[in-house]
């Protein structure tokens, strides 16, 4: 049986602590740079290009509909292979690669979703006007769209939390590696509890600040 | 018909088709500057693809639209300049809900003409002064009604000072005791010289503001004539009919 969980928390607290740390930064790189990526996928995406946005397609179902564990050990073994260059670079980034990846085609879905959620009689409108396709998308579509976004965006990164979680496989450091760190330690059930209550706090906690930002956002509409 | 004599648009045998369907089947038309044309006719007609294809919101499948001479051509950046020359008034209004009542007039002139923003700004209360609405610049859309929308989306297009302006059915989404106030302001514009072609379901107002009615049916102008001749006089069948069900 072992040690109570308490005990544990108490002990190994800076582990979890530092498990904790790591799980918020790779889920922040993932969603912040993956929202950029995923911006231009949602570009591709709507582009008049059938070619272009083809690739977006490809791209998006690829990346939405095969595990992401598998994204992370084919970019673990594979990146180095076909990039030669990143042989130097820590094992970290191949991890990252494809979390930032995999966030962006979700990304992507959720930008498209949020433009065209905008009724279509804006852009005519804009368009009639004689506005440029650029202004009217950043000045008339996108500003109506980020309602949309910015909650959608915010539970993407509550779902990255939990998806990091597999990074502890590849020996990243985070929440999720505290348990092969406490394995050495004879600690086999006492560590996942704790980890899942971790968890468990913050996509709650998440959840309720993002709610309580959607009000925010519904009443002043 | 015979006091104007500048073109302002024409259509030369103008076609669009959507996937198989048919919708305009040939129509050349011009619309002289000072003119006032009225377009009519059945749901479904091609009214409103018409009215779209004139500033390109729809592109033609085939024939040409000419503004002021110069060829549209929906994939020549040159349009926008073009269609700042081209008012257009939507049936659903599409005032821009994210932006104040001032801003959705200053907007489009800022922005592609360099309008200065106390121009601009002064401009617009002017305008808001034409339609009675000086006292909602500050306000979003949401606190407007209906008419006052429409009567924004007015202005805002009139903040380009356009050559032309285009209105698709601009009272069908009102409640009825709107409508008066929105006919008001478009006559106004028309009376002030102001070309315009109006898509419109109410035929005692075309009476009274238009110089040329059109009567669009099944993709072609079936008719056209004076206000009193077709109204009055109508000689196609179809005009006949839709007018007898409509009146
Ligand atoms: N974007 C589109 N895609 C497919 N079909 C369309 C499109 N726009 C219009 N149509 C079809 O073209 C035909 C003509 O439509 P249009 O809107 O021009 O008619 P209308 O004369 O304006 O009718 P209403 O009086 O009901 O407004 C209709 O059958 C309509 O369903
Ligand atoms: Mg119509």
């Amino acid at each position: 049986m072992g040690p109570g969980i308490l005990e544990v928390l108490f002990e190994y607290w800076p582990i979890f602590l530092k498990g904790l740390v790591g799980t918020l930064k790779y889920a922040f790189i993932a969603v912040s740079l993956g929202s950029i990526l995923g911006a231009l996928i949602a570009l591709l995406n709507l582009s008049k290009s059938k070619i272009l946005s083809a690739i977006a397609v490809v791209y998006v179902n690829v990346l939405r509909g095969t595990p992401l564990l598998v994204q992370m050990y084919i970019a673990y073994f594979f990146l180095p292979i076909a990039i030669p260059a990143l042989n130097s670079v820590s094992k970290e980034v191949y991890v990252l690669i494809a979390l930032i990846m995999n966030s962006s085609a979700y990304v992507s879905e959720i930008i498209r979703g949020g433009i065209n959620s905008v009724d279509k009689g804006q852009t005519e409108a804009a368009r009639s006007l004689g506005m440029t396709a650029k202004n009217t998308m950043t000045k008339i579509i996108l500003p109506q769209a980020i309602k949309n976004i910015l909650p959608a965006l915010a539970n993407e990164y509550i779902a990255m939390i939990k998806e990091t979680s597999l990074a502890g496989t590849f020996m990243l450091y985070e929440l999720m590696y505290t348990r092969t760190i406490l394995a050495n330690k004879y600690l086999s059930w006492q560590p996942m509890f704790i980890i899942a209550g971790i968890y468990l706090m913050c996509t709650l906690g998440l959840t309720y600040v993002v709610q309580k930002l959607e009000k925010r956002f519904s009443v002043s509409d | 018909m015979t006091e104007f004599n500048e073109v302002l648009i024409e259509t030369v045998n103008l076609k669009k088709n959507f996937g198989d369907l048919q919708v305009l089947k040939g129509i050349s038309e011009k619309i002289y500057k000072g003119e006032v044309v009225a377009v009519i006719g059945p749901s479904g007609g091609g009214k409103s693809t018409f009215l779209r294809c004139l500033n390109m919101l729809e592109e033609p499948t085939d024939g040409q639209v000419i503004f002021e001479g110069n060829v549209l051509d929906a994939k020549s950046t040159d349009l926008n300049l073009h269609r700042q020359k081209i008012g257009m008034v939507f049936q659903q209004f599409n005032v821009f809900p994210h932006l104040t009542v001032l801003d959705n007039i200053t907007i489009a002139p800022t922005l592609e003409k360099k309008v200065p923003k106390a121009d601009a700004e002064a401009e617009a209360m002017q305008l808001l002064e034409t339609v009675g609405m000086a006292d909602k610049a500050k306000e979003y859309p949401r606190k407007l009604s209906g008419g006052q929308k429409q009567r924004l989306a007015i202005v805002r297009a009139m903040a380009m000072h356009p050559d032309v302006m285009l209105f698709d059915e601009p009272t069908s989404a009102l409640d009825p005791e709107m409508v008066k106030g929105v006919l008001e302001v478009i006559q106004k514009l028309a009376e002030s010289g102001m070309t315009c072609v109006i898509v419109t379901h109410e035929m005692g107002f075309a009476k009274q503001v238009a110089d040329r009615v059109l009567f669009i049916d099944d993709g072609i102008v079936a008719e056209e004539g004076t206000p009193e001749q077709l109204f009055d006089h109508p000689q196609n069948p179809r005009t006949q009919e839709f007018l007898s069900q409509i009146l």
